[in-house]
């Protein structure tokens, strides 16, 4: 950069990477004026109402369409056997397998989709919808995984019960999917079987829900002239829709476009094609009118994008002074009734392998079973990375199972068993290679701000009297950013992602990327790192992302990636308009490209500074006749970029809680979180990701769980039941930061927006343990309802005066 | 079919008729037949607040009352906040504060903000978290949501003693 103080009012008016910006996405948003998928209204559009089955599991003896037909204003109820000679009545998914679009045969979960009614407006497709008579005959439902692969379990998919094969390996049983391993088996058992120490601890990640406030749906309009299906729908992954869609349809890719416009939300959520969007699309090009598609808060909870269900047993071997020599954790995954599990098709349990955390643990292994239950399908990833929530939840509650076991504290443990600043880049025993941390600064500091060791005596003096408060750690470190296309792929598609710029004459620019915003800031922020990399100023630089006939093919926005793989095309973009204008600049300027050098907004001559060309001089004589010789004219490219490695935030969190003994009330006094991200492109933003992140934490410590009695039914699927926390219960959170930048990435930024939420879990967790540490207790599982903590504190005896 | 009613009120300031069946919900007749979009629907249920409304001087969840419930009444929705081109200074603390980030919430949560200060000009931080609590956000974990009401309060007392 530069030292001038002309040169550096310059930078300032860039507002470039490293100022908290305000955000430019804002400016509708106050106003009422987002384009919400309910906001989009076209001509002629019908509206489409889900049918649903009451019943886990039963087959489908009879439709009857005749009473909703005749409900005024319907046109048209879908089923299944409408859709057989498309050949749509199935779709593949991500997880390869298939599930079905509208059940045919029988129903495999509660809420499953039977038929859709299309009608004029939403009231009377809500009627007809009432209206369809569907016959079912009951049969016996698997609801716990455990009980799923029992010999004489009921087989849930009768349409694969011949396959001994779905995807990732050799199915033992009609209702086991897959079975994953990572690590090694016997070099690990052997050191248990020699350890000082082992510890060994069941640990649930309940079924949870992301539940975005918008939920899901879908405007799809196919123009039977021309061939051309434009569908406007609440995706985070635009292009991968188009490429499914025109795999699914026939219809040519490019006479497919997908347009993602103001999400709601989307937290995961929004990753996977479900059978609402198919249905609507294939109603459109049926009737050649608009279909719209819109979830109730209901059908989302019940139906879309679940999270977790991991059934997890951890278990560590270390010698008598808390250093870890071994891990062995394992898990039972409950997919539902289909594997539309989002993740890579190489990584059937995502990036669970990251389980072994901040720590230098020599030997590792790992396993993870997938079954099939009667419930709905699919895994997504719950604002983290692929399974790392369940991976990082594991070893930082097993950590302090570990610290209990041997009467260590439970920060000093930690420090203890750290992988050291100066061992990176490191590569676990479960084979990933960690860039870059500084893991013991990070949490010395957290432990100096909150005067920790203050903490604890104050804990001891509570004891004495009898009082519950509990200090949590957690020191985790995540793996996001997928991911190189050697390791990361759907559907055979790599994860890299893409940015195109094209500078303007007046040295203004716009740049398309392909991922798609939620709500992360992505206009404001890739603007400033446009800014910086070309010295224009972010407030002319116009970011579009979500419209496939407009944006470079990307992998969308999920798991942490959009900054790790986006951030890095849009750097890497910019670079290769800069190489250019430094060529432009150097034959204006009539001087050798090796005698310029770059200062914030233009390439000077060196010694000379008086001799410069700013961008923006240099963007209008890009569209001259003034240019070096053979040069093409214009100052635009495109950058599709494929990361070498993933990245991998880290971040030290301590949580105070004081629970009520009689009530079993948790109340968060204090929590201070420290994240380091690498190199902070807005730190207004970033705080405010980590105040989301960590709320969406409490949320799932607290009180988030899809529960459902032995038939299958949900027993808690709409916003009575299922807890999405109100400002009240919201605790106040204090921010902190190191900078480690990642040193593989263009700027070295390394991704934010999920550490909040999964190093927050844990804490939480680790919080309401500790505060009964004293009294034997080693573990609880997630949520911590007063109902659930009180449960806790009677079975010890201390709920009574 | 069931007879429709003509039922007229104040919309932003601006005298509004429509004719809707009875059983027509208010958040849908202000979306679908009067283009005012502001007002989201996230739930149906009056839990989420996303579809807030401020009606007869009180805040309501509009996907829960009835359009014919609103024979004469005189209704405000975000988009009658601004003033002749002047932000109302909720939106403007809302975006000062970072106090939202997918904006769904957004346009209830302005709202019902503009209620609480109408009845109380400077709420302290548990009244406003209090107050808001009928309107759930997935994004920001609220805190910044307090900080634009209290930017918004100190603006609003700031204009009306004139320092």
């Amino acid at each position: 950069m530069t030292a001038t103080t002309e040169g550096l009012e310059r930078e300032t008016k860039l507002q470039g990477i490293g100022t908290s910006r305000l955000r430019k996405e804002d400016a509708r948003f106050i106003r009422g004026k987002g384009t919400y998928i309910d906001d989009i209204k076209l001509p002629g559009m019908l509206f489409g109402a889900m049918v649903r089955s009451p019943y886990a599991h039963a087959r489908i003896k009879s439709i009857n369409k005749a009473k909703a037909l005749a409900v005024p204003g319907v046109v048209a109820v879908l089923v299944a056997d409408d859709l057989k000679p498309v050949k749509l009545d199935w779709m593949p998914t991500i997880g390869g397998d298939v599930q079905a679009v509208l059940a045919g045969e029988k129903v495999c979960f509660q809420m499953q989709e039977v038929a859709m009614v299309i009608a004029r407006d939403r009231y009377s497709a809500a009627d007809g919808a009432d209206m369809v008579e569907v016959d079912y005959e009951e049969l016996p439902a698997i609801v716990d995984p455990h009980k799923a692969m029992a010999p004489d379990a009921p087989i849930i998919r009768e349409d694969i019960a011949g396959k001994d094969e779905v995807s990732h390996g050799k199915r033992t049983h009609p209702n086991h999917i897959f079975t994953w391993e990572a690590g090694d088996k016997a070099g690990t058992d052997a050191v248990f079987a020699s350890a000082a120490v082992t510890v060994r601890q069941e640990v649930l990640n309940p079924r949870v829900h992301p539940c975005p406030l918008e939920t899901c749906g879908c405007v799809a309009s196919f123009d039977k002239i021309t061939g051309q299906l434009t569908v406007y729908i609440t995706s985070q992954v635009p292009h991968l829709v188009r490429t499914v869609v025109a795999m699914l349809s026939g219809i040519p890719e490019s006479k497919i476009r997908i347009i993602s416009g103001d999400i709601g939300g989307g937290f995961g959520n929004k990753v996977p094609i479900y059978p609402g969007y198919v249905i609507a699309i294939v109603a459109s090009i049926v009737t050649g009118v608009p279909i719209k598609w819109i979830e109730s808060r209901i059908d989302n909870i019940s139906t879309t994008g679940f999270a977790r269900d991991y059934h997890g047993v951890g278990e560590l071997a270390a010698d008598k002074d808390g250093r870890i020599k071994a891990l062995r954790f394992s898990a039972l995954a409950d997919h539902g009734a289909f594997n539309s599990h989002v993740s890579a098709t190489k990584l059937p349990a995502g990036l669970f392998s990251i389980c072994t955390g901040s720590y230098d643990i020599p030997m590792a292994y790992c396993r993870v079973d997938a079954v099939y239950t009667n419930k709905a399908p699919g895994g997504v990833a719950y604002r983290c990375s692929l399974r790392v929530t369940e991976a990082v939840y594991l070893i930082e509650r097993m950590v302090d199972v570990l610290a209990q076991k041997l009467g260590l504290d439970k920060a000093e443990i930690r420090a203890r068993n750290f992988i050291k600043a100066d061992k990176f880049p490191y590569t676990t025993s479960l084979g990933w290679t960690i860039d870059s941390g500084n893991y013991h600064a990070a949490l010395d500091k957290v432990l100096t701000a909150v005067d920790y060791a203050g903490l604890r005596k104050e804990q001891v003096d509570k004891r004495a009297k009898g009082e519950l408060m509990g200090i949590g750690v957690s020191t985790f470190t995540e793996i996001v950013g997928a991911g190189p296309t050697k390791v990361c792929d759907i559907l055979g598609i790599g994860l890299f992602d893409s940015c195109d710029i094209r500078v303007n004459p007046t040295g203004s620019a716009i740049a398309r990327l392909g991922t798609m915003s939620q709500g992360q800031g992505h206009a404001t922020t890739y603007a400033q790192i446009i800014a910086t990399e070309l010295g224009l100023s972010s407030d002319e630089i116009q970011i579009e992302e979500g419209d496939t006939d407009k944006a470079p093919y990307g992998a969308g926005t999920w798991g942490s990636r959009s900054t790790p793989v986006g951030g890095a095309a849009a750097a890497m973009a910019a670079r290769k308009i800069r190489a250019k204008a430094q060529k432009i600049a150097a034959h204006l300027l009539e001087v050798g490209e090796g005698d310029l050098e770059w200062e914030v907004d233009r390439f000077k001559v060196k010694g000379s500074p008086a001799q410069a060309k700013t961008m923006k001089e240099i963007a209008m004589a890009a569209h001259t006749s003034n240019l070096p010789q053979g040069m093409e004219k214009g100052l635009d490219a495109t950058e599709y970029y494929d990361p070498p490695n993933l990245t991998y935030p880290f971040g030290a969190y301590v949580c105070v809680v004081d629970i009520d003994r009689f009530t079993g009330e948790t109340k968060v006094r204090r929590f201070y979180a420290l994240d380091d991200c690498g190199t902070r492109i807005n730190p207004m933003i970033i705080e405010g990701q980590i105040h989301g992140g960590l709320t969406e934490a409490f949320a799932v410590a607290f009180g988030q769980a899809i529960p459902f009695d032995e038939n299958g039914n949900h027993l808690g699927n709409s916003l009575m039941d299922y807890f999405l926390p109100t400002a009240v219960e919201t605790p106040h959170w204090e921010t902190d930061h190191t900078v480690t930048p990642s040193p593989h990435h263009p700027i070295g930024a390394k991704g934010v927006a999920e550490s909040p939420h999964v190093g927050g879990i844990p804490c939480f967790s680790n919080a309401v343990v500790d505060a009964f540490a004293h009294l034997g207790v080693t573990h609880m599982d997630m949520p911590h309802t007063a109902f659930r903590v009180w449960q806790q504190c009677k079975a010890l005896g201390i709920n009574t005066r | 079919m069931i007879k429709k009613q003509t039922v007229s009120f104040k919309l932003n300031g601006t005298d509004v008729d429509v004719v809707v069946e009875p059983r027509e919900l208010l958040i849908h007749t202000l979306r679908e037949r009067l283009q005012h979009t502001g007002p989201h629907i996230g739930c149906e249920t009056s839990h989420c607040g996303a579809c807030t409304v401020d009606l007869n001087g009180m805040s309501v969840k509009s996907c829960t009352v009835l359009t014919v419930q609103c024979q004469d009444a005189e209704m405000v929705t975000v988009e009658g906040l601004e003033q002749g081109g002047a932000l109302h200074a909720l939106q403007e603390g809302f975006t000062k504060e970072h106090g939202l980030q997918c904006g769904f919430c957004t346009p209830g949560m302005i709202t019902r903000a503009y209620r609480l200060l109408k009845e109380n000009p400077s709420p302290s931080e548990e009244e406003i978290r209090y107050w808001m609590a009928g309107n759930l956000c997935r994004c920001t974990g609220y805190q910044n949501i307090v900080k634009a009401v209290q930017y918004a309060a100190k603006a609003m007392s700031q204009a009306r003693t004139g320092t």
